[in-house]
């Protein structure tokens, strides 16, 4: 069998344009709005020959198969890599890339610990830290965003829910973008990151022990879980490290991600500050708009179709869900930043049985930073050129200098 | 069309016609029913979907699944006899006029 980027090269379906473009490229990755396009243009799906993968960028058919778990299996890796044919860089997750009845376990394990319920009890210290860091970066006018907003209030406030004793921003937000950078091909990104690994994992394992936790945060309670036999307590160690992997560089890029839409859009935040009420949705329409993660991939377990095209078992499908959230067809006016828009469906958080289980605690954070910005703040505006830093599956900001004015 | 009431936490009645399949959760956002908002999109994830069905329909209902029955136990304002995540009900001939009153927060 031969084998591209760890998983089984398969032939082009009939019927399914071959496409030679790289969507790793860091230009495509900085700026991928064109290929997008251009991808949704070409059709359901297109065959990438150099990865030897289908892709697929319209609203419909990657919500079909980004959501059937049944056919579209997570537990074969949702990067490039198929874990049937070899052993991944670390063992998989026991969440993200395992399927029911196995993974119905250890997702209600973490939707209990991060419930709604769980979630209104943070609001408040949520609130606190977040005005103390508007006020803090109001008194300095002007500052490089990514690292003392967007990189700072999730390491304080996550990293505080999760119960850890001890925080290092740069290892918590790099841990995350490593993990991500992983699901792409063997590329310099993900070189680049991987070699951060001896660093980063065994200071991100020490953490994540019980003896390190306190004793009423997330991590507390999935070791509950362990204490009563839902889970292991090996099980309960590595789910831990799952929010942080997930929980972190995710938000921090959320955070980033809305303060450039902010920026950009003036006329929307003017908006915002005169309807507080339009602080949920404004943070959904950031997600649809920018998608911080934005391609995830399925493995099809089984010879099907989707939109009357055969795709075989085996085969690699990258789900774009940046593009879907720009889909035209399903969002009128896709391109426009729209603060009142409540796109209900949108991927940016996934959908079905694997849709983001933390996705309580971003929202309340978000609604605590979009609320602070709209209560305190008059005018956000650039500073200088931002710059995005590519990941093979993350849309993240590297740079974003703003001016924050009363 | 199946009809389907909701009823917000002041007692004020909405009645919608809803396109059979769709389920109550997005027949609601669909129709700008203010009381649910669906954040995560049916994934059973949020619970800001919450409704208490009347219980003369509650029996026509599916059951409650593991999943759901986990989120309705930690849904943000208490759960009560007749509580379901409107995503999961699925608006049909056999459930037309069905009735559900929804809480006074979902967050």
């Amino acid at each position: 069998m031969q084998l591209i980027e760890g998983h089984k090269a398969v032939e082009p379906p009939k019927g399914v344009p071959v496409w030679d473009v790289d969507p790793y490229d860091p230009d495509i990755l900085a700026a991928p709005e064109a290929y997008y396009a251009d991808l949704r243009a070409k059709g359901p799906f297109a065959c990438l020959p150099r990865y030897s993968v289908l892709v697929c960028g319209r609203y419909a058919e990657t919500r079909e198969v980004f959501s059937d778990w049944e056919r579209f299996v997570s537990s074969r890796g949702v990067g490039l890599q198929d874990f049937s044919l070899g052993d991944p860089w670390r063992p998989p997750s026991i969440v993200l890339e395992v399927d029911p009845p196995y993974h119905t376990k250890t997702r209600t394990v973490l939707a209990r610990a991060m419930s709604p319920r769980a979630v209104k009890g943070l609001v408040e210290d949520f609130r606190t830290a977040a005005h103390e860091l508007v006020d803090a970066l109001l008194e300095k006018g002007t500052f490089e965003a990514v690292e003392e907003f967007a990189e700072t209030y999730p390491v304080r406030v996550f990293s505080a829910a999760v119960g850890l004793k001890q925080t290092d921003r740069r290892r918590l937000v790099d841990y995350g973008a490593m993990v991500f950078n992983a699901l792409g091909p063997d590329n310099e990104l993900r070189r680049a990151a991987m070699a951060k690994g001896p660093d980063i994992v065994p200071w991100i394992t020490e953490q994540c022990a019980r003896d390190r936790m306190e004793a009423d945060g997330f991590g507390a309670a999935i070791y509950e879980a362990a204490d009563n036999g839902e889970i292991t307590h090996d099980e309960a160690a590595m789910l831990v490290r799952s929010l942080l992997s997930a929980g972190v560089d995710t938000t921090v890029t959320g955070i980033g991600n809305a303060l450039w839409c902010l920026a950009n859009n003036p006329a929307e935040f003017e908006r915002l500050k005169a309807d507080p009420s339009l602080v949920r949705p404004a943070f959904e329409e950031v997600l649809r708009f920018t998608s911080p993660v934005h391609t995830f991939c399925r493995t099809a377990n089984v010879d099907t179709e989707v939109a009357g095209i055969e795709i075989a078992r085996d085969t690699k499908i990258l789900c774009v869900l940046g593009s879907a959230n720009l889909d035209e067809e399903q969002w009128p006016g896709a391109d426009r930043f729209d603060i009142a828009r409540r796109p209900v469906g949108h991927l940016a958080f996934g959908v079905g049985i694997h849709g983001c289980v933390g996705q309580n605690v971003a929202r309340a954070e978000m609604e605590a930073v979009l609320g602070a910005l709209a209560e305190k703040v008059g005018t956000i505006e650039l500073a200088g050129d931002p710059v995005w830093r590519p990941n093979n599956a993350i849309h993240a900001l590297d740079s974003l200098p703003l001016t924050l004015k009363r | 069309m199946p009809r389907v009431v909701y009823i917000d936490a002041a007692g004020h009645e909405t009645e919608v016609e809803a396109e059979a399949g769709a389920s109550l959760m997005q027949t609601a956002v669909g129709n700008g029913i203010d009381g649910i908002v669906g954040e995560c999109g049916g994934s059973l994830a949020c619970a800001t979907c919450h409704v208490v069905v009347e219980p003369d329909w509650l029996s026509k209902l599916p059951p409650v699944s593991d999943m759901e029955n986990e989120m309705l136990d930690f849904a943000a304002t208490e759960r009560q006899p007749g509580s379901r995540l409107s995503c999961q009900i699925v608006a049909s001939a056999e459930l037309d006029g069905i009735r559900v009153t929804m809480p006074e927060s979902q967050y």
